[in-house]
């Protein structure tokens, strides 16, 4: 809410600096978003006519003016700008001003030419542009006033300061002025009155009321109308044009504004309707029929149903949805005689509802769904006629008493118990039942003593007060929080912190892959429509009801699609070599009768070595990253087992397992799945889920004795078919080895004619050792035997 | 007449029989080409209709038509056909053990890169540092699910449906349950909920988490983005205590010197609340644009939490107070490290990752 400090002026002196006022604001919470300073810097610029224009003698693109200052003049001034001409009247700033921004004007020479002062542009002053914007000097309208009158006093600026305010939801009395004035006061120690006393016409029942039914009252609890007669029809007083303004609204005409002003000073949305357009000449307020339409003030035609309080003409035709907009119907015009006012008060739930079905926002809406002053109507009936009287014309204006259609209870002040132990408690602060009474009694709380702390009346313009906690906030708001003595909780004393074993090992496997050089990536949660066919994963993922665009309408059951958008935005920068890896949520529609969708988190891991590397080496990396993490994670026996998986080249794909838990899978994404991306190389993928990984067996961390005695190694090449997999060749034999078995390696693979279609060579390296003895030459032998007779129950042959 | 029908016919015939022939795309591709092209038999059969009365150009015209369409629709047959068996030959061509791969010692991971060691994404060297920081002050760190009911991400924070504040968070929804019921967290305050109904009082942890919203992103907002938020229930909490939690943590954070500030606010699950500022870490209170010469910048809201939040998760809030807090991460991330814009979070350019 935009705030002049002159209006919050007419309730309370203010007597403070701006910065201050600044300051107090944001410890009321009433947040200052920007502050505005109207019309400084203009002390010292007056109006000057432009006698004479010459060239400059030594300069292209300025040129010299001779002005009269007020004193007949000519006064030289060299000007750059060329859109004025002899005769015009245009803002001075002579030697000596400042202007806006600590601009100072001294004699200056320019080109060997001296000139007198500057000739100025509105957006040197910091005003407003004329229409068209146009680039020079501000020209002012001819005759405005004498040469050498002021500016601001010409064109009628008072200097002002505008705050911009962010009113939090909880806060509806501090949408106008008497709130925020009333909150500033109480922090100064100053005392707030009403600007206005009931000085305007007197409610004359030869006026009469407009007859008004409320059939809803539960939506409406009260309705209050009041017949207004010869209303003046010109435009609104400056005064009144420019407080709107600077508040942020538009002048329109009298009977508008001052409706707009008695809601921004008071904080009652109202409605004028011309009594004379107004069918049956009376109001029914009444819930929607389904299927009834009402073109609003905004002109958009609105679906109206039975939730939402319509504002009806005397025959029933709507004209408005209640508190939230009006129907173009009715509306005041130039031609309007006779004003119907509206004063009323919706119920805050039901606005909700409705402005949120409709999609419909308003300066009404806002104020009612938050709560509006429900006592405030009269007064603001009583505002908006001796507003209006007082204008031009306004000398013929007559009004009728308030008819106050009351259906259904307001809600009343409310009553809270404060305990003074409470308020200290929950605030951390020692403040004695005085101190506490000084706070609240200046907002308007009223205060009985009563054992223990207070019986607290909540003043009608803060029903969102109705709690014991409410009171405590408003304590703490008024007492300053920068008061309050900072802490550390003592609490029950116990408390130990930490991570827990799926966040350590979560940084254990970023520690090991970065480790490895792979950067960390993040990709977005969202999948386009698709990307599951693209990407050849299985078809179903979770929908989202309302994307802000339809290529994030699909939760992603899968990281791949991601980290391949983000090797292709690589590609297309020529960045290549490329190695990336994420550990993020991914989703599947939720299992039968549940409806939260069943979520995981994986790791994933994508590389793309540069083009020209062997066609292996992105399969290697990625199963080589697996080997390193099932090492640092002590995972108990890790097995590759060749198997399709959707999106992985049927080939070269494998399910991982840690002994007998799957928990992910490597390979070489689908030859057709990267090009489909953009990717012309060939992409390594590894994907693990880290819930699976948590069930996984490990390696103890018990220490295993090291021996102290020699080793013996011995290679041993096997020849055997493509269809049994090397690790089940390496088990195989590692089991005919036995304890005495320390290591045993894969170190080369051979193909090749001499050996047949189907057929490879297998070398292993294995290492023997004993904890108490050195081996002797027989039992290597034998132990060999054993290795290769293990071997031989596979069909493997030792190659000679 | 007949024999441009006759012809058109006996064209076909060998059409097919040629596309069928072609043993490999190739040959296909090739075969395709003298089958239907510009210069192809059928082509040439058009060139001879004008010699034809109009109703034989009619019938001889609809007969190449015929043919042509019939060779089109085989030929595409056919085409994808020997596309799938050369992708199925390629794919069984490259089949690999990877057992080979695993069974061997595991050599350097990028073994084909030059590179020395990665980096940890901006945002997880953050919260990292944040958990850090808070476990160092006696906090455990807490998860929940990404996405979330209706009841756990705003009706027992204490925002019923209609309630206004809902406003404050533009939510995405998702397609489960009754329209409205499932969503995607709009902050990591679910987690608390979580938390508390879970009756392991007291509560000291912090809840990072990845949260959404439904804006278009610009160079300060993400519609995906991170948050953490923190949650104290113990018996004789204070407000005193939350300001000097905020302020214990803003100078273990970010460094001697630095200090925080509340001013009063609102959340719909706290109460009394407060927006928490601390000092710019770019200019360290001294006033930069970063901070628009204040020397403070905003980092995220506070509060005791709100009593109707212990009822709904059944702890009495005449034994038990607590507080919360909760900021975002990337927006931190992006205000330490002077990042002009957040989106550059998402792209994954490696010369952004590598910087961190």
């Amino acid at each position: 809410m935009r705030a002049p400090l002159s209006w919050l002026r007419d309730y309370a002196p203010l007597d403070a600096t701006v910065e201050r006022l600044i300051e107090i604001l944001s410890e009321l919470g009433l947040v200052v978003e920007g502050v505005e300073h109207v019309g400084q810097g203009l002390a010292d610029v007056v109006v000057a006519r432009v006698l004479d224009i010459r060239p400059h003698p030594d300069a292209d693109r300025i040129r010299l003016v001779d002005v009269d200052p007020g004193d007949g003049g000519p006064l030289q001034i060299v000007c750059g700008a060329w859109n004025f001409a002899v005769g015009d009247l245009v803002p001075l700033a002579p030697v000596g001003a400042v202007l806006p921004g600590d601009f100072a004007i001294a004699k200056r020479k320019m080109r060997g030419q001296v000139s007198h002062g500057m000739l100025c542009s509105a957006v040197e002053l910091e005003l407003p542009e004329p229409d068209g914007g146009a680039d020079g000097l501000m020209i002012l309208p001819p005759g405005l006033a004498p040469p050498g009158t002021p500016l601001a006093e010409a064109l009628g600026i008072e200097a002002d300061v505008v705050f911009d305010l962010d009113i939090t939801p909880n806060r509806p009395d501090a949408l106008c002025m008497a709130g925020v004035a009333r909150d500033l006061a109480a922090a100064l120690g100053e005392a707030w009155h009403w600007p206005f006393g009931p000085d305007g016409p007197p409610a004359e029942p030869a006026v009469g009321t407009a007859p008004i039914v409320v059939q809803s009252g539960d939506l409406c609890p009260r309705f209050t109308g009041t017949v207004i007669e010869g209303v003046p029809d010109g435009p609104s007083p400056d005064w009144l044009a420019r407080r709107l303004t600077l508040a942020g609204m538009r002048p329109i005409s009298a009977a508008v504004d001052v409706s707009n002003y008695v809601m921004l000073d008071l904080g009652q949305p109202n409605h004028a309707y011309d009594l004379d357009r107004l069918g049956g000449g009376g109001i029914l307020v009444r819930r929607g029929h389904v299927g009834e339409v009402l073109t609003t003030l905004d002109d958009v035609e609105r679906r109206l149903g039975p939730d939402d309080c319509v504002i009806c003409d005397g025959d029933g035709a709507p004209v408005g949805v209640g508190g939230i907009m009006g129907g173009a119907s009715a509306e005041v015009g130039p031609t309007t005689g006779r004003i119907l006012l509206e004063c009323a008060w919706f119920e805050p739930t039901a606005i909700a509802r409705t402005g949120n079905r409709l999609g419909l926002y308003s300066e009404a809406r806002t104020r009612f769904e938050r709560g509006v002053d429900p006592e405030i109507a009269s007064r603001a009936a009583e505002r908006f006629c001796a507003l209006l009287g007082s204008l031009p014309g306004g000398d013929r204006l007559r009004r009728g008493p308030l008819n106050d259609i009351r259906e259904h209870a307001l809600p009343s002040a409310h009553r809270i118990t404060l305990r003074t132990d409470r308020v200290n408690a929950l605030l951390g602060v020692r403040l004695d039942d005085e101190v506490i009474g000084g706070l609240l009694g200046p907002l308007g709380f009223e205060l009985t003593a009563v054992a223990g702390g207070f019986e607290v009346v909540v003043p009608t313009w803060r029903l969102e007060v109705d709690r014991e906690i409410d009171l405590v906030e408003e304590v703490a708001r008024m007492w300053g929080y920068h008061r309050i003595e900072r802490t550390v909780p003592a609490g029950s004393g116990r408390r130990t912190g930490g991570l827990d074993a799926r966040q350590r090992e979560r940084r254990h496997i970023r520690r090991v892959l970065t480790g490895a050089g792979l950067d960390e990536a993040w990709t977005t949660t969202f999948l386009g429509p698709g990307d599951l066919e693209r990407a050849s994963l299985e078809p179903g993922a979770v929908q989202v009801e309302n994307p802000l665009d339809r290529s994030e309408s699909l939760l992603r059951p899968s990281l791949l699609p991601g980290l391949l958008k983000a090797l292709r935005f690589n590609v297309d920068r020529q960045l290549e070599d490329l190695a990336l890896f994420e550990i993020g949520r991914v989703f599947a529609p939720p299992g039968e009768g549940r409806i939260l969708p069943d979520e995981s988190e994986h790791l994933a891991v994508a590389v793309l070595p540069p083009p020209g590397s062997t066609p292996t080496a992105a399969v290697r990396s990625a199963v080589r990253a697996w080997q390193w993490l099932a090492t640092a994670l002590r995972l108990e026996e890790p097995a590759l087992e060749a198997s399709p998986v959707p999106g992985l080249h049927p080939g070269r794909s494998a399910r991982l397992r840690a002994g007998a838990t799957v928990v992910g899978e490597v390979g070489e994404v689908d030859p057709s799945v990267g090009p489909a991306y953009g990717l012309s190389g060939r992409v390594g993928w590894l994907r693990i889920s880290l819930d699976d990984l948590a069930a996984a067996a490990r390696r103890p961390g018990r220490a295993v004795e090291v021996s102290r005695y020699p080793a013996a190694d011995f290679d041993l090449a096997f020849v055997t078919t493509d269809d049994i997999p090397a690790a089940r060749l390496l088990d195989t034999v590692r089991a005919a080895g036995g304890d005495l078995l320390e290591d045993l390696t894969l170190f080369d693979v051979y193909r090749g004619e001499r050996l047949g279609e189907g057929r490879r060579s297998v070398a292993l390296r294995a290492r023997f050792r004993a904890l108490d003895r050195t081996l002797s030459d027989s039992e290597l032998s034998s132990l060999r035997d054993r290795l290769i007779g293990a071997a031989a129950g596979l069909g493997a042959e030792l190659r000679a | 007449m007949t024999d441009i029908t006759t012809t058109a016919k006996e064209l076909l015939e060998a059409g097919r029989a040629r596309l069928a022939a072609a043993a490999d795309l190739d040959r296909f591709v090739e075969a395709e080409r003298e089958i239907l092209g510009k210069k192809s038999a059928l082509a040439a059969l058009n060139s001879r209709l004008r010699d034809l009365t109009p109703e034989g150009r009619r019938v001889a015209g609809e007969a190449i038509k015929a043919a042509r369409d019939a060779l089109a629709e085989e030929a595409a047959r056919l085409r994808s056909d020997l596309t799938e068996r050369h992708r199925r030959d390629r794919l069984a061509a490259e089949r690999m053990d990877l057992t080979e791969l695993s069974s061997a010692p595991p050599g350097p991971v990028l073994d084909w890169s030059g590179r020395g060691t990665g980096h940890l994404h901006l945002v997880t060297s953050t919260r990292d540092e944040l958990e850090d920081t808070f476990v160092a002050m006696g906090f455990t760190v807490a998860e929940g699910p990404e996405a979330e009911t209706d009841r756990y991400n705003f009706e027992a924070l204490n925002m019923p449906p209609d309630h206004p504040a809902r406003g404050m968070w533009d939510t995405l929804y998702l397609h489960l349950g009754d329209p409205g019921q499932v969503l995607l967290r709009t902050h990591t305050s679910p987690v608390q909920v979580r938390l508390m109904e879970s009756g392991q009082l007291p509560i000291y942890a912090v809840m990072p988490g990845r949260c959404y919203r439904r804006d278009t992103p610009d160079a300060r907002h993400l519609p995906v983005f991170h948050q953490i938020e923190g949650l104290v229930v113990d018996r004789a909490i204070t407000f005193g205590d939350l300001a000097g939690v905020i302020e214990a943590f803003t100078t273990a954070f970010f460094g001697p010197g630095m200090h925080s500030r509340l001013r009063p606010s609102f959340f719909p699950f706290t109460e009394p609340s407060a927006e928490f500022e601390v000092t710019c870490p770019i200019c360290a209170g001294a006033g930069c644009r970063t901070c628009s010469n204040s020397g403070w910048i905003e980092l995220g809201g506070c509060g005791m939490v709100d009593p109707n939040v212990f009822e709904a998760v059944g702890i009495d809030p005449e034994e038990y107070s607590g507080f919360a807090f909760g900021f975002g991460i990337d927006r931190l991330a992006q205000v330490r490290s002077s990042l002009s814009d957040m989106r550059a979070l998402l792209d994954n350019d490696v010369r952004f990752l590598s910087q961190f």
